[in-house]
């Protein structure tokens, strides 16, 4: 690979990727506060960009249901049960990985 | 300050596991495509970006023309846009470190941020070394893996699942607190129809417009607010 190559495509997916985080800004700034609405949806999206992330990180069940699909659901379940009881990030994120990482392998 | 860093640590410790494990998992496709440690570091460091990055080095390897891997950066991130929206008024407040807040705004920041649950100011003094913290743990990761992941003796295959437990966990949490259930089971259930209409590759984008849609129209009847 040319290393010309490899940096102008850095550089392009860099610039890319900031003005994508930061377009919002363009519009509102100190002076410029957005609308309610918008101030709303921003107050509700965190539900449900998360659990749009979650469906997105389990998007095999559609294609590879048996292979990654179902130990995902199932190790996903684990996971949210697990912290539903003892409210502990690592150990939930811990052994829900291990879950996976044996399931997929049966 | 030193108060302000054991914080801003204690609560970047999540994202700690699941982006050096990533990290490390990023850095050994780089170094099976080929490529040195020292372009782990500098993608981690400019474009910094979980699952972009990784489609990146495919994008590299199959030799893609720029135009596609601008528009694939395009695509893949636009969802960074709805981010902003939920700290548009934070990051305003906090001069100059915005634009590196505006940077290092990721699908694992943004969650953990919208977990802070301390007074406004305390809330933005945790956000800049939180933010610094978790992009030294997802660089460290990529290099890590591109030098060392060959030496691992057993198969890591499955161990990025720690991204997915880690967006779980935060959704079980924010259902615990939260007095209305729509956003989530909006976020689910709009997801889960358009995955199975437009497919694995095109339907994030899609979720993310329909429920944006709908949590204004439901924002508008409801009065608002969380």
């Amino acid at each position: 690979m040319m290393t010309g190559y490899i940096l102008s495509a850095i550089l392009i997916s860099a610039v890319v990727t900031f003005a994508m985080r930061g377009l919002v800004f363009v519009f509102f700034d100190e002076d410029k506060e957005p609308p309610l609405w918008l101030e709303r949806l921003g107050n509700v999206l965190p539900a449900a960009i998360m659990g749009v992330l979650v469906v997105y990180c389990l998007r095999s069940i559609r294609d590879d249901f048996t292979g990654t699909g179902l130990p995902g659901i199932i190790a996903a379940v684990v996971t949210g049960l697990l912290y539903k009881w003892k409210h502990n990030t690592f150990l939930s994120i811990i052994l829900g990985t291990a879950v996976y990482m044996l399931l997929i392998r049966l | 300050m030193k108060n302000t860093l054991k914080t801003a640590f204690i609560k970047s410790v999540p994202i700690l596991f699941s982006y050096v494990f990533l990290g490390m998992g990023y850095g050994i496709l780089m170094e099976e495509a080929g490529l040195q440690w020292y372009y782990c570091l500098l993608i981690g460091l400019v474009v910094y970006t979980g699952a972009f990055q990784f489609v990146l080095t495919e994008l590299l390897v199959s030799g893609a023309s720029l135009l596609t891997i601008g528009v694939t950066a395009l695509f893949m991130n636009s969802r960074q846009l709805f981010y902003s929206l939920s700290f548009v008024k934070d990051f305003n407040k906090m001069g100059k470190a915005k634009p590196y807040m505006i940077h290092s705004l990721t699908d694992e920041t943004y969650a953990v941020n919208n977990m802070l649950s301390f007074p406004e100011e305390e809330k933005r003094r945790i956000m800049f070394p939180l933010a610094i913290m978790c992009q030294c743990y997802w660089c460290a990761g990529g290099v890590l893996g591109c030098l060392i992941g060959k030496l691992i003796p057993f198969s890591t295959e499955g161990i990025d699942f720690c991204m997915t437990a880690l967006f779980v966990t935060i959704l079980t949490e924010q259902w615990e607190k939260a007095r209305n259930h729509v956003p989530a089971i909006a976020g689910i259930g709009v997801s889960l129809i358009c995955l199975f209409i437009f497919g694995t590759d095109f339907f994030l984008l899609p979720s993310l417009l329909i429920v944006s849609a709908i949590l204004i129209v439901h924002n508008s009847r409801e009065g608002g607010g969380k």
